[in-house]
């Protein structure tokens, strides 16, 4: 009995040990570094409410922790949509003026591996800017750091909350070096392909209904002043 | 004893490792591809809208009875002529693949605009305009862009909308048809074995 209860301790143990190592795996799969501030002037950004209740509509299956907006809202109860989610939002400029609406369908990736560091979601903006044009706005996003450095803190918070000034780059492909891949559609941007990378800033969230207080940043490449220094400058964004 | 806990760590790391790197932690459903073979080559698969059970929001400005229930509708001058509604999107056999919005626009800066975002959790995601004129009772257009599955196709879309005429109690108001054409790109490189 004495070995049993030693054998089912130390593989509780070694659990843990394994649980810390990955948490704390130096070598997890990071995102690249958010964009400066004042970027290169090639670059255009459109920000965003990241708090469920701060869009016009957003929905998933009812089953996670944000819950659909309006309450009303038509869910994503279907096995084929269960783990995606849509989020219809304003988009805003550079001087917080509304640009637009913008619709990002988010869907769990098959390829999260939590053995290093990628937990994906595979996404797709689609963007209406009525003086511009339209966009398609797809990408990998990895929320491996942050679920690591906001979403665990809030749960082993008493007060199941984080508080904090957290910014990271949530977009980890489809782009060689890391970056969104970015296809026009109507407007000045027809036929125009070109890179992007979309970062999260996020202040307060909550064990309970998820971001409080998050902004979420698309910084996109904008193509008639395209230059190599731009292309140097995206790229140098790209990569840790 | 101090053998059999240090065993322990070793069989529970092991056990931690194996679990993370044979059980898949996200598994997404797929209902089979219903893909026909074009006349002319390429793939046909055809989607549709049941009205008004898969709507799932209108943002029309207009619109007296807005969808969802609560929904507040920006009162931005920008989004004048602008409808924009989301739909769960159905396969052949009615059955629930993927979401997709539609964007019916007029801008002063680029006339009438008329998009569609197919996006199929499992497979990828399909950008198409559309020609704003209506012809044939329909409207077609183009495959802008699509992502995974959909990567680097190019093709046509078709949307027609048929009004329910069977009288059905549970009947809605008729579907909107959405007709697909896809074909990989041809890459310009001649495919074979080096000289």
């Amino acid at each position: 009995m004495r070995y049993l209860i030693a054998l089912v301790a130390g593989m509780a143990a070694g659990g843990a040990l394994a649980a810390g190592c990955i948490y704390f795996n130096p070598f997890a799969a990071h995102s690249p570094d958010a964009p400066p501030a004042d970027g290169p002037r090639q670059q255009m950004t459109l920000s965003y409410s990241a708090v469920a209740d701060h869009a016009i509509v957003y929905t998933n299956a009812g089953e996670m922790r944000r819950q659909p907006y309006p309450e009303k809202v038509l869910q994503l109860w279907e096995p084929p949509i269960r783990q995606t989610e849509i989020m219809t939002t304003i988009m805003r400029d550079e001087s917080n003026a509304p640009a637009g609406i913008g619709i990002k369908f988010s869907s769990r990736s098959e390829e999260t591996r939590v053995l290093s560091g990628k937990a994906l979601i595979d996404s797709a903006w689609y963007v209406f800017l009525p003086a511009r044009g339209t966009l398609l706005i797809a990408q990998t996003e990895n929320y491996w750091d942050y679920l690591r450095e906001i979403v665990v803190p809030a749960h082993w918070d008493s007060a199941n909350a984080w508080k904090g000034d957290w910014r990271g780059t949530i977009t980890s492909g489809p782009g060689e070096s890391g970056t969104v891949r970015v296809y026009g559609g109507s407007g000045a941007f027809e036929g125009l392909e070109s890179d992007a990378l979309e970062t999260l800033s996020a202040r307060a969230y909550s064990a309970d209904i998820g971001p409080v207080a998050m902004q979420g940043l698309l910084t996109i490449k904008i193509p008639d002043t395209d230059s190599p220094a731009a292309d140097n400058e995206l790229a140098a964004l790209g990569t840790d | 004893m101090i053998k059999t806990f240090v065993s322990g760590i070793v069989l529970g790391v092991a056990a931690v490792i194996a679990a993370l790197y044979f059980i898949p932690l996200v598994d997404q459903y797929r209902e089979v591809s219903i893909i026909a073979v074009a006349p002319n080559g390429g793939n046909a698969e055809n989607f549709h809208v049941n009205i008004p059970m898969d709507r799932i929001m209108v943002g029309d400005r207009r619109s007296k009875q807005p969808l969802p229930p609560g929904l507040e509708w920006p009162n931005y001058r920008i989004l004048d002529e602008t409808r924009t509604e989301l739909f769960k999107i159905r396969n052949s056999r009615n059955a629930v693949v993927g979401v997709a919005s539609r964007l019916a626009a007029r801008s002063d800066a680029f006339g009438d605009v008329i998009e569609w975002v197919l996006h199929l959790p499992a497979r990828g995601t399909m950008f198409v305009t559309l020609n704003p004129e209506p012809a044939g009772g329909g409207r077609t257009g183009a495959i802008r862009a699509g992502t995974r599955e959909f990567l680097g196709m190019v093709g046509s879309m078709s949307e027609r909308w048929v009004a329910d005429t069977s009288g059905a109690a549970d009947a809605g108001e008729g579907r909107i048809h959405l007709n697909t054409t896809f074909m990989a790109r041809a890459s310009g490189r001649i495919q074979g074995n080096a000289p």
